[in-house]
């Protein structure tokens, strides 16, 4: 019985046509890759990408310069520098630094922080050329909340249920 | 002695203690917002509330209760209080609730957050929950000076700051108006206070009520790394911590010495810190062609090497600043002697004080701590509030305590407490040293008598014979005695007692300040800054020191030093109690420590100094003067200096006394590059008159 079998099996070829059968079916199959840059993976609300700073519907900045997302930091890539706003004395930061490099990318700080000012947002796309490019300022941080405003609120508003 | 069981532990306490310092000697801990060692009890803020058995059924105020308040058993068991029971708990539970009712949950921009007793006692005994959804009360911010910032939201009413200022300060600005909800702290015309120790309002205030205005939202408690030092703005050397982040300084606060300054500080000592970023010099200077040219260290000391090179060696001299340490004045010394001068004096105002009469004539005998055991006080050309703010609160202090007749000769303005005006100026003195007067009969009278003599007395041209006077005086009214000296003189420079230790005056024909100033081809200023120095007349002035000032205008060759919060420097207090101060940062830019910059110039002018480290340099000194090795401690003067002192004589010249000190907080060179002291002087100027913008 086994020595028939085996010859069957060789004579007709089984194994190369259920390679074949495999391999047309994964041709027919959906694909599992993506297109990537012109195509994207969902991505969950609490996806920690780039930092952020953001501000009030009214335009004004909402950081208060409470420094406790710089001392939450276990990396300590966040520098800040605080004192009075000139034009009406409140406690404002003068100098808002995070080491992107530094970064792990922990969240503690948006979890530290108590007004939402700092967030993760959800670009994961900010790779440059040169190391100093990811040292950002404030300015650079503002931007950030400024474009991505929309995706990090509505991430906000589907994940506030679970806070 | 009172016996009672804390928490079942049985204690025995003294009689006068309240049931919270019971508690405290038992080990059990009682949070409390307006209880406060220095100050009267208040009662008001309801958090110390412990049971008691043997007491009234209800809770009860530890801070406000004493022990003897408590009955014993039937059975003559002792008293007993619970500091941790269910019903102290609910309590506290109950009070923080009421408390945190109108307290804004503003912790986030709060200056106070991180080193805040509210913040803390609500996490330890608070609950986790407001049940308040009503509006919270609001307070508008009042203006009470350039100093201390007010955001009377957060006020709790623990009223602190009011018995601050009335008590210690003795200035009656601050009061609580109105009741229950409309209650709020104000100094009611909206005017700057008018006290020198306003600032330890900051640290008294529980909660962010009250800060410090210049130091608002610049850093956080837990970002700061503290040093411990001491201060050199007077002569008292209260107890600092010195905060720093990276390089700068960031505030100064009080450190609690019962022995100095208790935990109260000068104003001064505490807003100086922004004049030691600005004016500073960060490099060398020579000057060339009239002109202060940046140089190098080896230019600098090539150009002091040339006009040392050409001096006659008497033409040579020092003179010490007021906040020089002793390393840097022995360096000196050594150095200025190895050149072959005798001249070298720590005297800028020609203070009649002479290091070979003995210690015992020229430190605060009584010592600061024993003027509350003083039963009368004589101030002879002294200014205590603006020459020694803190020791002036220890005679208040000791004022409110008990009758105690204060009599004053000399300037007569508003010293925080009542005092007796005997006369302006070296006439009255005689007049009383001479056995005549009322005062005199006081005096006598008192079990251990004062007589405080101050700059204002000693600086003039007839210095000698008024400290003989004073002296004498001393002597007649049996200040002198055993286990109580009370001659005591005040001095207002850091450096001056540490520099009569040394022997910083001239030597053997040595030349004083004026001598110095008058004559002579090279003078080392080691940050002296406070002589007229129109009549400099040296051919080649080198300043030795930190500040842009007098002293660095005039120079011909600067060599930047460090400030106090730089380098660990010895600075003997008036009472002659020696301290050290503490490296807090780096001085900024080329500048050096001063006792290294003299060690290597020796090197360069070839009279190379037997040192090579500060621990050396100390060692040296320490064999030379073995009092200063004792740190904390003070070498106790002895009555036979004072009877040396009282044998000086000579003519009295007329006029009045007159405090040196004449703008409180523009007294040395660092208090003079800060903005804060400038605001501050400016308000003083014109009579705290300015109102709220």
């Amino acid at each position: 019985m086994g020595v028939l079998s085996q010859a069957a099996k060789s004579l007709l070829l089984k194994d190369i046509v259920i390679g074949y059968v495999l391999g047309v079916r994964q041709f027919l199959a959906p694909k599992e890759t993506i297109n990537y840059p012109h195509e994207k993976g969902p991505i969950s609300p609490r996806f920690r990408g780039e930092h952020a700073l953001r501000r009030y519907p009214n335009g004004e900045e909402r950081c208060i310069a409470c420094k406790l997302c710089e001392a939450i930091c276990p990396a300590q890539a966040i520098t800040i520098e605080a004192g009075p706003r000139r034009n009406d004395g409140t406690r404002r930061t003068v100098r808002y630094d995070i080491d992107m490099v530094k970064c792990i990318y922990c969240g503690f700080c948006q979890e530290a922080c108590p007004v939402d000012a700092i967030v993760e947002g959800p670009n994961f796309e900010f790779a440059t050329e040169t190391r100093e490019e990811l040292y950002y300022d404030k300015d650079k941080l503002l931007a950030n909340g400024d474009r991505w405003e929309r995706e990090i609120a509505r991430n906000m508003e589907l994940d506030a249920p679970y806070r | 002695m009172a016996k009672l069981k804390v928490d079942g532990k049985e204690i025995e306490v003294p009689d006068h203690y309240t049931l919270l310092q019971a508690a405290e000697a038992a080990g059990a801990e009682v949070p409390r917002f307006c209880f406060h060692e220095r100050l009267s009890i208040a009662g008001n803020c309801r958090m110390c509330l412990v049971e008691v058995k043997g007491g009234p059924p209800k809770p009860q105020a530890s801070c406000a209760m004493g022990v003897r308040d408590l009955r014993p058993g039937p059975n003559g068991e002792p008293p007993e209080m619970f500091t941790n029971s269910p019903m102290v708990k609910k309590a506290r539970e109950g009070v923080m609730e009421f408390l945190l009712i109108n307290h804004p949950l503003d912790c986030p921009i709060c200056d106070q957050g991180g080193e805040c007793d509210l913040q803390d006692q609500a996490m330890a005994f608070g609950v986790d929950s407001s049940r308040f959804h009503e509006n919270k009360r609001a307070v508008e911010d009042k203006y009470i000076g350039p100093l201390v910032k007010t955001i009377m939201t957060r006020c709790i009413h623990c009223t602190r700051c009011v018995r601050f200022t009335t008590e210690v300060a003795g200035i009656s600005e601050l009061g609580l108006i109105g009741r229950g909800e409309d209650a709020e702290i104000t100094t009611y015309l909206e005017q700057a206070m008018t006290s020198e120790l306003q600032g330890n309002v900051i640290d008294l205030c529980p909660v962010g009520a009250l800060t410090s205005k210049p130091f608002a939202f610049t850093a956080r408690p837990w970002e700061l790394n503290k040093t411990e030092s001491i201060d050199v703005m007077d002569a008292v050397g209260s107890a600092i911590r010195v905060d720093t982040r990276g390089r700068e300084v960031m505030r100064v606060m009080p450190r609690n010495n019962d022995q100095v300054n208790e935990e109260w500080i000068s104003d001064k000592t505490r807003f100086i810190w922004d004049g030691l970023r600005t004016q500073r010099l960060d490099r060398p200077y020579v000057r060339k062609g009239g002109k202060l040219a940046p140089a190098s260290w080896s230019e600098a000391f090539a150009a002091i090497k040339d006009a040392v090179g050409k001096a006659a060696p008497e033409k040579i001299g020092a003179i010490a600043g007021d906040l020089a340490a002793v390393e840097e004045m022995y360096a000196l010394k050594l150095l200025v002697s190895s050149l072959g001068s005798a001249n070298v004096d720590c005297r800028q105002d020609g203070a009649a004080l002479d290091p070979a009469l003995g210690r015992g004539s020229y430190i605060f005998n009584s010592t600061i701590e024993g003027i509350e055991q003083a039963d009368a006080i004589l101030i002879v050309g002294a200014n205590p509030r603006f020459e020694a703010s803190v020791l002036n609160a220890r005679i208040r202090k000791r004022f409110r305590a008990g009758p105690l007749p204060i009599g004053v000769i000399g300037e007569m303005g508003d010293l925080r407490y009542d005092y007796e005006a005997l006369g302006a100026g070296p006439e009255t003195l005689k007049d009383l040293a001479g056995g005549n007067g009322k005062f005199f009969d006081k005096l006598k009278k008192a079990e251990r008598p004062l007589v405080i003599v101050g700059q204002g007395a000693l600086g003039r041209s007839d210095g000698a014979a008024v400290l003989g006077l004073a002296a004498k005086l001393a002597s007649a009214v049996g200040a002198i005695k055993d286990g109580w000296n009370g001659f005591a003189v005040l001095h207002n420079a850091a450096a001056r007692v540490g520099g009569l230790d040394i022997g910083f005056v001239p030597g053997e024909g040595g030349k004083d300040v004026a001598g110095m100033t008058a004559d002579s081809d090279v003078l080392f200023l080691l940050g002296a800054d406070e002589l007229d120095m129109s009549k400099v007349s040296a051919g080649c002035v080198v300043y030795i020191g930190t500040h842009g000032d007098a002293g660095a205008h005039r120079a011909d060759v600067i060599l930047p030093a460090s400030a106090y919060t730089e380098k660990s420097g010895t600075y003997v207090n008036t009472e002659g109690r020696v301290q050290m101060t503490n490296r807090a940062g780096f001085a900024p830019g080329e500048a050096r420590e001063d006792w290294a910059i003299i060690r290597a110039l020796s090197d360069v002018l070839g009279k190379k100094l037997p040192f090579d480290s500060l621990a050396q340099l100390r060692a040296k000194l320490y064999g030379e003067v073995p009092h200063l090795a004792r740190i904390d401690r003070i070498e106790a003067g002895s009555a036979d200096d004072v009877a040396k002192a009282a044998k000086l004589g000579g003519r009295l010249a007329k006029g009045p006394f007159v405090s040196p000190v004449r703008d409180f907080y523009l007294t040395n060179p660092i208090a003079r590059a800060s903005a804060v002291m400038a605001e501050c002087s400016a308000l003083a100027r014109g009579g705290f008159k300015q109102a709220a913008e």
